[in-house]
């Protein structure tokens, strides 16, 4: 097992890992900004080091003051968490150069997915399907229109680099296509550093799931189920579940299948999310892309396995063998994670303020993921994610009926947050009968 | 006259609009950025922008005060 760990993120993640750590009795280092040096990881953590000012870019993005704190502090490996540096592959490698253990992938891995329209070549080269769609970056707005022709409307304008949805937008017709491709490549621009954009077609109803793969230390890849993210607002995840109501077992042998090919095609090592448009008319799915990280919902995976995926993260980096047999995982019920973030019910803007009052719910089957407690402030410079509860329950109606009470027993106070919104989407029918699609949430809040 | 004021804690991201500009209601005037979110700030009136009390980089406040429309 490792020795040291230092966890290169903030908040609930690295609460999370950090507990994980304490647990197999690997000491744990936090880093923080002047922003966070309050919340409950940094507490929690053996030592924390402070390694800049709020600002994402003097801090956590900033790889040499991580590196100066592993330094520091003795830490022998790092944990990126996801978001921030978890996807940055030169990151990475300049970890391996300090003689330091990378929890995650090779940084070859991360380079051949990182980039959406290589990968997708790459998959569809292995033959895992992939959609139609643009093979190389769209050059301009003439080129764009040109490819949609191709692809046939609706399509899909995403940043080649991106991730978290933004910049990504559907386009009905040209007249759209020319404005949001536009804006697509100003946000890729800006958020991603590379205006690469690339064109897919849109699927009209569409399910989002994606596949948990591990890649063992001995080189084999296996995966661990699938999770349902389809309930999202500007194509972000708000809440997700396992198994996925629309995956039957037909489907599920051939998703869990071209995932691991997907992940067996790059070398892949360590916890990775393969991740797939299901066509609910067709029936058909097809690749979007490859997390290769640790993905916020990992959680239900967790619960309907009983397996600690950090833990297992930190097994593979240090080369050894995974804590359960790997031709022996049969998950167990059905599991539900809701996003709890900072923004309000009705529009999802964001709210930071200062938490006066935070009551979390307990009881069977519920986990709480917070990196927050009362007295903390939310800040406006990162994302609104203020914890994860999620539920187990031994089948879906269970679940749900789990999720029901612990959301109506979760009180925070001093700010807006989501809570209300996740109470109507569990009363929803739509929800509940589990036949919906990624236009959910635009359904409920017309 | 009408206010322009902040819904939220933000960093200022982009002015868009000068003092002095004709603006027409709906148009954007400033772009806030909070918790990873860019949050456009509308002209609520058509008008002359007397007053842009903000600069890209300012931390806004709740409630504060970011332009003037007459």
């Amino acid at each position: 097992m490792l020795e040291s760990v230092l966890v290169a993120n903030r908040g609930e993640i690295a609460r999370r890992v950090i507990a994980s750590a304490r647990r197999l009795g690997v000491r744990s280092v936090a880093v923080y900004s002047e922003a966070d040096a309050e919340l409950p990881y940094v507490r929690e953590a053996d030592s924390a080091v402070l390694i800049g000012p709020a600002q994402p870019a003097s801090s956590y993005l900033n790889g040499a003051a991580v590196l100066a704190a592993a330094r520091q502090t003795g830490a022998r490996a790092i944990h990126p968490g996801y978001g921030f540096l978890a996807e940055n592959p030169a990151f990475a490698a300049s970890v391996i150069a300090a003689g330091l253990t990378w929890i995650g992938p090779a940084p070859s891995a991360m380079e051949q997915m990182g980039d959406k329209i290589n990968a997708r070549n790459l998959m569809e080269a292995a033959g895992v399907p992939v959609s139609a769609g643009t093979r190389q970056p769209v050059a301009d707005v003439a080129a764009a229109l040109a490819a949609a022709d191709d692809i046939g409307y609706p399509v899909m304008i995403k940043a080649s680099a991106g991730g978290g949805g933004i910049g990504m937008s559907a386009a009905a017709d040209p007249a759209q296509l020319a404005a949001g491709f536009e804006t697509a490549r100003s946000r890729a621009e800006r958020f991603f550093g590379s205006p690469a954009i690339l064109l897919e077609r849109f699927v009209p109803r569409a399910r989002h799931v994606e596949v948990q793969i591990l890649g063992l230390a001995d080189g084999q890849v296996i995966a661990l189920g699938e999770r349902d993210c389809s309930v999202q607002r500007r194509h972000q995840k708000v809440a997700e579940e396992t198994p996925s109501p629309g995956v039957g077992p037909q489907l599920r042998t051939r998703m869990l299948a071209a995932a691991v090919r997907a992940g067996e095609t790059v070398g892949y090592l360590g916890a990775g999310t393969v991740e797939f448009l299901l066509d609910v008319e067709a029936g058909d799915f097809m690749f979007l892309e490859m997390n290769t990280r640790l993905q916020v919902e990992h959680p239900v995976t967790e619960l309907v396995t009983g397996i600690d995926l950090v833990e297992q993260q930190f097994l593979i980096a240090a080369g050894e063998d995974v804590s359960f047999a790997a031709d022996q995982v049969t998950p167990a019920g059905h599991a539900l994670e809701l996003r709890i973030y900072a923004e309000d019910s009705k529009r999802f803007l964001p709210s930071p303020g200062t938490i006066s009052e935070w009551v979390q719910p307990t009881g069977p089957g519920v986990r709480v993921d917070a990196g927050y407690a009362a007295g903390n402030t939310v800040t406006p410079f990162y994302d609104p994610l203020l914890a994860k509860l999620c539920v187990h329950g031994a089948d879906r109606a269970q679940a749900l009926d789990r999720a029901r009470t612990a959301v109506a027993a979760f009180r925070i106070s001093g700010l807006k947050t989501n809570l209300e919104f996740h109470a109507d989407l569990l009363a929803s029918a739509e929800f509940s009968g589990g036949n919906y699609d990624t236009s959910l949430v635009g359904r409920l809040r017309p | 006259m009408s206010e322009v004021r902040a819904e939220m804690v933000a960093n200022v991201w982009k002015v868009v609009a000068a003092e002095g500009d004709t603006v027409g209601d709906g148009d954007t005037l400033v772009i806030l950025e909070s918790m990873k979110m860019e949050i456009p700030v509308l002209a609520e009136d058509a008008g002359t922008l007397t007053r842009l009390a903000v600069a890209e980089g300012d931390i806004v406040q709740e409630g504060d005060l970011i332009a003037v429309i007459e």
